[in-house]
């Protein structure tokens, strides 16, 4: 069992955790990730590492509470423990391996969406670090859903909130920022972006444009983890990539999204289903246009 | 019955059991093994031990069951084998023991593997246990992965006195075997969790959750932890695919994937949290015993199945028992014929698999004749799902992490074969990570050649 010191509600149905994982939490980089099991007979669910402590030997994972079982995250507490913590899987952000003086001589531009901007945080705190200053760019949908503003801001060069109905930072996608902080003479070296499939590929088809070397970080369905099961197979270019053990970063401007996303949806209707068994008990049976049970 | 058959086994009705998950092979009773046992010569220089790779003393213990000494028989058995329950189930009896049996030249061979299990789930039945060491030594090893070779090291070592910890990396003992083989030839519960059991009874200590070569490595496990030597047992590795056109579309998997849903998640039950396909028409691509399971948990999820092999039938690398109970049940095999293209609908889901007539040729390097393709003969298949068994290719977790270790030119990891013996000083290897994709009963004799390998480097020490 792997202890919760703390839990907190970022925004509506996104929580922190603070898990102690002493092994993950020694061996860690930015950009891996762990697989978490919250019951005895859970699903294994990815998350993206969101910090870490070595010395607490602590790990910080932050969840957004849509299908049947991250729901099931929602209740857990300080106190409470999660049955399952396994990590850190995948490989590191590739600049960790690069030297801090040669990182500072290279404008880096960060692009968190939504729940991304909780991978983003941990690698622009350890290039903060290092004394590498990134500008990022924070994308959500409204005010409300806004994570991590405070935090980002202490380890960020430039800050650059925007939500797409306006209500909060500057207005419109996350594209919008970069094009106009284009537009304002700014100019990148690197990008790395981290969100939804969709936003990741829009970023990725703008940035070609501009000539700009995108990283992404990409999140397929995943059973293992370790390589054992190929669920997280990616077209990467001309070659299959599988995202637990190739990744889960990689050239933005080679992945395939489109199979990405399709191939995510593979398990919807059923998860679903499962979602909505839970949440009404037995009585939903179709009707709701998305779950499938009409047919 | 005459001495030259042997005592059948029960088994579930192929037309029931091709609906449910429960264990095809019921087993003998105590009268029935008693029965088969009497059948045994009790030979002098016994074929079917040689044929063991755990060297089993056969005679001996069949000879116990025969006098209905069953305690004993289950003794005898332990002293070389940590998993016999597991053996008596899945190990390919036919090539090995009782390929080896002399009443085999004229009539049925014993059948060992029924009587092992036989004793195995007797023992489990009546608390009968393997005895725990007098004497530890406390010298400390490490074991990666806790599945046939690596439960088996373990086993052994911790017979020898040492302070034995194994390291598995999913949440759930016993790799393969819970992972890998369906419930309906090797029950979880009742067999596999019974023989961890077993094991850590001998005081060997389980971490769950541990990937190796990324939560920690060997070097830290030696250098900080205090580990005098460590054994791989890490497995096979990652699927393979073909490599044609469609094979990313909704609807294909790697037979890892499909079987750890079932098996490992438990998928096949109604109120698993995890989903799995419950194809109409599914296709297995390759004939080894893995394709088997695959094919039969698609037809126990409500699929019509269809094994698709580009070799003949008896190319088949699948145990003869299993193409035998698949066929009982309604596998429809389709062979000599290689798939070209994964057809997949405008949604990008699978729906069909266009395929090619193979015919034999000559023999290829693995003394089989090569298929080659009928030109012209591509036909399509309706499915909507397909099932990759292709094999697997090593794991470079723990190679690339490891200073020192070497590996062939498969990137599998070089080791010896009689003590396995690394590259790197105090470490040992054995099972798939070293062999590629091979049987339970043979990563378990790697297990044991292993634990002899590491005794004696420790002993020298």
């Amino acid at each position: 069992m792997y202890q919760i010191l703390e839990a907190r509600e970022l925004a509506s149905s996104i929580y922190l955790f603070v898990v102690e994982a002493k092994r993950c939490a020694a061996s860690c980089e930015p950009g891996q990730f762990v697989i978490v099991r919250t019951t005895e007979d859970g699903e294994r669910i990815p998350l993206t590492i969101c910090d870490y402590d070595r010395v607490a030997g602590t790990v910080t994972i932050v969840v957004q509470t849509i299908g049947a079982s991250t729901l099931a995250m929602k209740g857990l507490k300080a106190g409470d423990a999660f049955h399952d913590f396994v990590g850190p899987l995948g490989k590191a952000s590739e600049f960790i391996m690069e030297d801090a003086e040669e990182l500072k001589k290279k404008k880096i531009l960060f692009v968190a969406g939504g729940l991304g901007t909780a991978p983003v945080y941990p690698q622009v705190k350890w290039l903060h670090e290092k004394g590498v200053d990134v500008d990022v760019i924070v994308g959500a949908k409204t005010k409300d859903m806004v994570i991590m503003e405070e935090e980002m801001k202490a380890v960020a060069g430039n800050l650059y909130v925007t939500t797409d109905d306006g209500s909060y930072g500057r207005s419109g996608m996350v594209t919008k920022v970069i094009e106009d902080l284009y537009a304002e003479g700014k100019k990148y070296d690197v990008c790395v972006a981290i969100g939804p499939m969709i936003m990741m590929k829009f970023v990725c088809l703008l940035t070609k444009k501009l000539d700009l070397h995108t990283i992404v970080s990409m999140n397929p369905i995943m059973v293992d983890g370790t390589g054992m099961c190929g669920a997280c197979r990616l077209t990467v270019g001309d070659e299959v990539k599988f995202a637990c053990v190739d990744g889960p970063e990689f050239d933005g401007h080679l992945v395939n999204f489109d199979e990405a996303m399709k191939r995510q949806q593979m398990y919807k209707t059923v998860e679903g289903r499962a979602y909505l068994k839970e949440k009404e008990g037995d009585t939903h049976h179709g009707g709701c246009g998305v779950c499938g049970g009409d047919e | 019955m005459g001495v030259l058959e042997k005592v059948p086994v029960r088994e579930q009705d192929p037309a029931v059991r091709a609906t449910n998950f429960e264990e095809v092979c019921l087993g003998y009773n105590k009268e029935e093994a008693m029965e088969e046992a009497s059948r045994c010569i009790g030979c002098k220089n016994a074929a079917c031990v040689k044929g063991c790779p755990v060297s089993i003393d056969i005679p001996g213990f069949i000879g116990q069951v025969k006098e209905g000494n069953i305690e004993e028989a289950y003794k005898i058995i332990s002293e070389a084998s940590s998993l016999p329950a597991v053996c008596g189930r899945v190990c390919p009896q036919e090539s090995q023991c009782e390929g080896k049996c002399i009443r085999g030249l004229k009539g049925d061979p014993i059948s060992i593997g029924k009587l092992e299990r036989f004793v195995a789930d007797w023992a489990f039945e009546n608390d009968v246990h393997p005895e725990p060491p007098k004497e530890k030594n406390g010298k400390k090893v490490a074991v990666i992965g806790s599945g046939p070779a690596g439960v088996t090291c373990a086993g052994d070592l911790a017979k020898l006195g040492y302070d034995v910890t194994v390291f598995e990396a999913l949440h759930e003992l016993g790799g393969v075997l819970v992972y890998g083989i369906p419930e309906f030839r090797l029950p979880k519960e009742r067999v596999v969790r019974k023989e961890i059991e077993n094991v850590k009874r001998l005081g060997v200590k389980f971490e769950t959750n541990v990937v190796i070569g990324k939560s920690v490595t060997i070097d830290r496990l030696m250098e900080d932890e205090g580990f005098e030597a460590v054994f791989i047992g890490s497995g096979a590795g990652l699927p393979k695919f073909m490599g044609i056109p469609g094979e990313n579309a909704n609807g294909v998997f790697s037979a890892n994937e499909y079987l750890t849903r079932s098996n490992l998640m438990k998928a096949f039950r109604e109120e698993s949290k995890t989903p799995i396909m419950r194809g109409k028409k599914v296709a297995v691509v390759g004939g080894g015993n893995v394709a088997m399971d695959a094919a039969r948990t698609a037809l126990r999820l409500g699929a019509e199945v269809h094994i698709v092999y580009r070799r003949s039938e008896a190319e088949l690398p699948a145990r003869v028992e299993e193409v035998h109970h698949a066929k009982e049940e309604g596998i429809i095999f389709d062979l000599l014929t290689n798939p070209v293209e994964i057809l997949a609908d405008e949604n990008g889901w699978v729906c069909g698999i266009k395929c090619i007539k193979m015919e034999l040729g000559e023999p290829d390097a693995s003394g089989r004749r090569r298929p080659v393709e009928v030109a012209g003969s591509e036909f399509v298949i309706d499915v909507d799902a397909v099932i990759m068994s292709l094999g697997t290719s090593p794991n470079p977790l723990i190679s690339s992490t490891t200073e020192g270790l070497e590996v062939n030119k498969w990137k599998c990891i070089v080791a010896e074969e009689d003590n396995g013996k690394t590259t790197k000083e105090g470490v040992y290897a054995g099972g798939d990570a070293v062999t590629g994709a091979a049987t339970v009963i043979l990563a378990m004799g790697a297990g044991r050649a292993g634990a002899k390998g590491i005794h004696e480097y420790l002993s020298d020490k």
